[in-house]
């Protein structure tokens, strides 16, 4: 024991609390100034906020009115079919976890086909069938609350990615026809916000439709292809970035082996294009599922028009504050929600590991 | 071989000629398109709907209180234009200011400071991960909507007013003798740019670094010289004061313009921040040692050094978040300012010309797009090194 | 730069576009439109339910309830319709549309019958391709504002913010009131009704302008109702009615019938309290309302006991109205509403 003593120890100001304040606190002059300064801010505005959240709120907005802000008009004796679906799919997710942890190669492609197979399912049931079935329809027009919200993103990704996809391939192609009409539309379409894109696919579309099909789409139907063709254009221009990145080796190999340019272009240089852009198209998608809110303005009750709707009730006058927060962290949590699974799966794929 | 036989294998080759092919198909392509446009526009037609942009110059008949002078008996081109304007300033001053905080969080997030660093962090989270809508009717709705009364109206020195009925600032405005005045100020450009020029000569000279913007402000010495000269005051306070119901005096800003301007400067400066960051961290470390090395300061480091390297990964996307700031500067219609959008929002109301309405308002942005991304190119080609 | 010289052909096209447009139309717009909503009724009665437009955000006409479902005035007078076509007052499907979009909903065909608080004006009436089916309830535009400010005429509003709905003719009047007094006021316009009065409550402008009912059904959801005066000013003439799309007059009468139904059983003293002693009255008119006696309802093309299912379903026009205009609603004196034969201007055409 006491022959160690030879060892220096390291010098205080390095190691334990002081040490760490120092180095990432204190380092000079004007640190120790910022710090002072941001302890002063974080100070009032922890202390505002919290006490506004605990003294001066009123919950009971959200509390009172928690079934209109999740499920909106959706009728009060149907929702065991929500509460099905979300059953569905919490199951099909632990299911896929497994597989993936204990890599289970082949039970894969079973999940794959299930997971379409239960999407199908459950749009079914919520949707349902006619007047004396027991799951009778429940019309579009009156989903709102989040679910409209998760709704409105869901389709959007599911439909824009296709769509982005051919409209890369048609900007890339060489038929000069394809190719202008491509740009075209993706150039336009990205020129313009969201909410023009909106307003035509509310307003203006039904006056160039017969009105026999205009009379059939409902507001909800024609906000689902106004967002998806917006985001399809952003889709195209990610993909037709990653299409850019993959060597043009990569084509002639593939024609020398003899393949055709339709086998080149879908087993060969669209799957590396997508999986280098994955990042790219994810944060899109994202954006898209934030944008879904903008449907409010020609509208529509999702989550946010839901909660504007609300802070109209006599007896909650003046609880906006409450209400967009609640609103806001909803928000937050989906969207941190949808960026954590997205780097995970940057992470599994090896994107940007190379 | 008969003539009948060889015919058909002529035809056969030509069948599947891919040039052919390629031909047939995009012809097939554009005969769909056509003729799918020409099925709704008779359609259209069969509403009973015209087509005609007669209406633009008839009287609007409503009332703008936002930007531009407009009244009632004023034409709808009129307003159009007051509504492209309002975009406009909110679309400039909206880009700025977002660069400025974009780049100072940007480099706060970067900072040594765990403090800083995380307060930056925390920020940038908040506002990437809600909509802006929600931001937008938070700022005006929870926040503006609950300032004070004019009575109670919170009067900071200047005099300053704040309120619900916006923000009122004490303005200089010019008096008789600023003709007399205005030489001085062109002067002071054309001083500052000389000794700007001579900074930049003695850098190439000396083969050192040394500071540039700093000196140029020796320049404000002639305006202030002048000042003294000139007979009289060449520029007056004009102070705001309440009159009955409003304010009078001064220059103001609306309620609705502060939320959309601050509310999208908060949004697009959390994406900003976060360009700039990874713009800077891709220049390699290296780099700084090797600057620190040779005895340059912090301030030339990050202005010779890495901010001329950053730049050239920052602008692309940059670009595309000034597009965006443009773009989301439509949402003002949520919250009652009078922009582009909203403003033809009314006129289509007001005069039923849905189509044509929405060909102007989608040929304004378009043309707002294309100036931002042409004059952004440009300064993009100046600043980035010659590619090696 | 590649996509820019892109964007740029992009806009030259839609250059094109537009002047290909702007130029005179052929003359192929001779032709008389043919009707858009002719089959209307038949689509309804293959659908079995009627698709409502209403309003989503006003108190006492039409608003959505804690239970996620709509109620008011207005939404009565789509339950009695549904109620008329198919005894059944749920078969109906609420749209809620916002001011600016209400009409193209109807010209579209989204919305079978638009009940949503919209004037019946020449413009409109000839401009949109709609009709009016009946007038349920006279209304004028009026100016509210604080009590405290004491005022009482235009004139002691020198100066003032007012606050507006957009896309409705609402500033078009706020603008002549104002400019035909050489008075000086600056007007803030919303998009959606309920943001204008958070903006008026919240002190944003001096005043707020709509349609009385509209304002005294604003005030009534207000923390400090009391504190709110409105003005003894009258901007204009707003009758407000349910309305139908150009082309099929039979689903108007229907509309219209149900409407006039519901006025004449309140002449008749028919009410849902006393409909089981009416169906054995022996006044004619009352006879021929429930079906009793008559084609009524068949020559509407409905069924002949209609006006028993809307009786039942919501009362008649005074029951609906006292449930949600009277003193335990928003409490707005029945004046020009009241029966003609009570000095009002509501009256019903003759039921036989």
């Amino acid at each position: 024991m006491t022959t160690a003593t030879e060892v220096m120890k390291p010098p205080r100001t390095e190691v334990g609390v002081l040490g760490w304040l120092k180095k990432n606190l204190f380092g000079t002059w004007y640190d120790a100034l910022l710090t002072v300064g941001s302890v002063a801010f974080i100070s009032v505005v922890l202390y505002g906020v919290t006490n506004w959240a605990l003294t001066g709120a009123k919950w009971g907005v959200v509390t009172t009115n928690i079934k209109v802000f999740m499920v909106g008009r959706y009728p009060y004796s149907e929702i065991w079919r929500i509460w099905a679906s979300i059953g569905l799919f919490a199951v099909m997710a632990a299911i896929t976890g497994v597989v993936w942890r204990l890599n289970i190669a082949r039970a894969r492609r079973a999940v794959t086909i299930s997971w379409i197979v239960v999407s199908l399912l459950t749009v079914v049931l919520l949707a349902g069938f006619g007047e004396n079935t027991p799951i009778p329809r429940v019309p579009l027009a009156i989903w709102s609350g989040l679910m409209l919200t998760l709704t409105l993103g869901i389709v959007g990704i599911v439909a824009s990615f296709p769509i982005g996809v051919l409209l890369a391939l048609g900007r890339r192609s060489n038929l000069p026809v394809i190719k202008v009409f491509s740009t075209m539309f993706i150039e336009i379409v990205r020129g313009v916000p969201l909410i023009t894109v909106l307003f035509i696919a509310m307003l203006m579309l039904p006056l160039f439709l017969p009105a026999s099909i205009s009379g059939r789409l409902s507001n909800v139907l024609r906000v689902m292809v106004g967002m998806t063709l917006f985001s399809a254009a952003y889709v195209a221009e990610n993909v037709r970035g990653g299409l850019q990145a993959i060597p043009k080796g990569q084509y002639e190999a593939g024609r020398a082996v003899g393949l055709n340019e339709a086998y080149v272009m879908a087993l060969i240089v669209l799957p590396q294009a997508l999986r280098a852009m994955i990042p790219a198209i994810v944060g899109q998608f994202i954006s898209l599922y934030k944008d879904t809110s903008l449907v409010v303005i020609v509208g529509l009750l999702d989550l946010l028009g839901i909660a504007k709707a609300v802070t109209g009730q006599t007896e909650w006058i003046g609880t906006q504050k409450e209400v967009f927060a609640f609103a806001g962290v909803i928000y937050f949590i989906t969207c941190s929600a949808l960026s954590y699974a997205s780097r995970r799966l940057e992470k599994q794929l090896g994107v940007g590991e190379r | 071989m008969s003539a009948i036989a060889v015919a058909r294998q002529r035809t056969l080759r030509v069948l599947r000629d891919e040039r052919f092919l390629r031909a047939l198909g995009q012809a097939v392509f554009a005969i769909a398109v056509v003729l799918f446009v020409a099925w709704c526009l008779s359609n259209y037609r069969d509403r009973g709907l015209t087509f005609t942009f007669r209406f633009l110059r008839e009287e609007a008949s409503f009332d703008l209180a936002e930007g531009m002078a407009f009244s009632p008996v004023d034409p709808y081109w009129k307003a159009f234009i007051v509504g492209l304007l309002n975009t406009i300033k909110v679309a400039f001053f909206g880009i700025i200011m977002a660069t400025i905080l974009g780049t100072v969080t940007g480099v706060a997030r970067l900072s040594r400071n765990w403090l800083i660093s995380n307060i930056a962090g925390v920020y940038i989270e908040i506002i990437r991960n809600t909509p802006v809508l929600v931001q937008l009717f938070f700022l005006y709705f929870a926040v503006i909507l609950k300032f004070p009364s004019l009575e109670d109206r919170i009067v900071l020195p200047g005099p300053i007013f704040i309120s619900i009925r916006g923000i009122n600032l004490t303005w200089p405005r010019p008096t008789e003798s600023f003709a007399y005045w205005l030489p001085f100020l062109i002067g002071a450009v054309i001083v500052a740019v000389g000794i700007y020029a001579w900074r930049v000569l003695l850098e190439r000279r000396t083969r050192r670094p040394v500071s540039r913007l700093p000196w140029t402000f020796i320049a404000l010495a002639v305006p202030l010289l002048g000042w003294f000269l000139v007979p009289g005051n060449p520029l007056y306070p004009d102070r705001p004061a309440v009159e009955g119901l409003k304010v009078v005096g001064g220059t103001s800003l609306s309620p609705e313009f502060a939320a959309i301007l601050f509310g999208l400067v908060i949004y697009t400066a959390a994406f900003i921040a976060e360009v700039v960051r990874a713009g800077i961290m891709a220049v390699p470390r290296g780099q700084t040692e090797a600057a620190r090395a040779q005895g340059f300061t912090e301030m030339q480091i990050l202005q010779l050094v890495i901010l001329p390297q950053a730049l050239r990964i920052i602008i692309p996307p940059l670009i595309s978040q000034y597009l965006n700031l443009t773009k989301n500067s439509s949402l003002a219609i949520a919250i009652a300012f009078l922009d582009l959008y909203a403003v033809s929002s009314t006129m289509l109301n007001q005069s039923g010309r849905v189509v044509e309405v929405f060909l102007m308002i989608m040929a304004a942005y378009l043309s707002m797009s294309l100036t931002i991304s042409v004059l952004m190119n440009y300064v993009n080609r100046r600043l980035a090194p010659v590619e090696r | 730069m590649k996509a820019r010289s892109w964007t740029i052909v992009s806009l030259l096209v839609l250059g094109a576009l537009l002047a290909a447009c702007a130029a005179p139309a052929p003359p192929a717009e001779e032709a008389p439109p043919p009707p858009v909503a002719a089959a209307r009724f038949q689509t309804i009665l293959d659908r079995g339910k009627i698709i409502c437009g209403c309003n989503a955000e006003l108190p006492g006409f039409g608003y959505l309830n804690p239970a996620g479902e709509f109620e008011g005035f207005d939404v009565d007078f789509c339950k009695a319709i549904a109620a008329a076509v198919f005894g059944d007052a749920n078969a109906v499907e609420y749209r809620p549309v916002t001011a600016p979009e209400r009409l193209p909903a109807l010209q579209t065909g989204e919305i079978d019958v638009l009940i949503r608080n919209t004037t019946w004006t020449l413009t409109r009436d000839t401009a949109n391709e709609v009709d009016w089916a009946a007038v349920t309830f006279y209304d004028g535009q009026g100016m509210m504002a604080p009590e405290a400010t004491g005022w009482k005429t235009f004139e002691d509003m020198e100066g003032a913010t007012v606050c507006s709905t957009t896309g409705t003719t609402t500033e078009m009047n706020l603008a002549d009131a104002f400019r035909s007094r050489g008075l000086d006021y600056t007007p803030l316009l919303f998009e959606k009704t309920q943001d204008t009065a958070t903006a008026y409550e919240e002190g944003r402008c001096d005043a707020q302008t709509s349609d009385k009912s509209q304002l005294a059904a604003l005030r009534s959801a207000m923390e400090h109702p009391e504190d709110h005066v409105i003005l003894d000013v009258t901007m204009s003439k707003e009758p407000l009615g349910p309305l139908t799309a150009h082309g099929d007059d039979k689903w108007n009468d229907v509309v219209r019938w149900v409407v006039w139904g519901m006025v004449q059983a309140e002449e008749s003293g028919v009410s849902s309290v006393s409909l089981d002693d009416m169906l054995e009255s022996d006044d004619p008119t009352v006879r021929r309302l429930l079906g009793v006696e008559g084609e009524m309802g068949t020559s509407l093309g409905i069924p002949n006991d209609w006006m028993v299912q809307v009786i039942r379903a919501v009362g008649n026009y005074g029951e609906v109205y006292v449930r949600w205009l009277g003193p335990a609603g928003l409490n707005i004196p029945r004046g020009p509403n009241e029966l003609w034969t009570n000095g009002g201007l509501i009256y019903a055409m003759a039921v036989r």
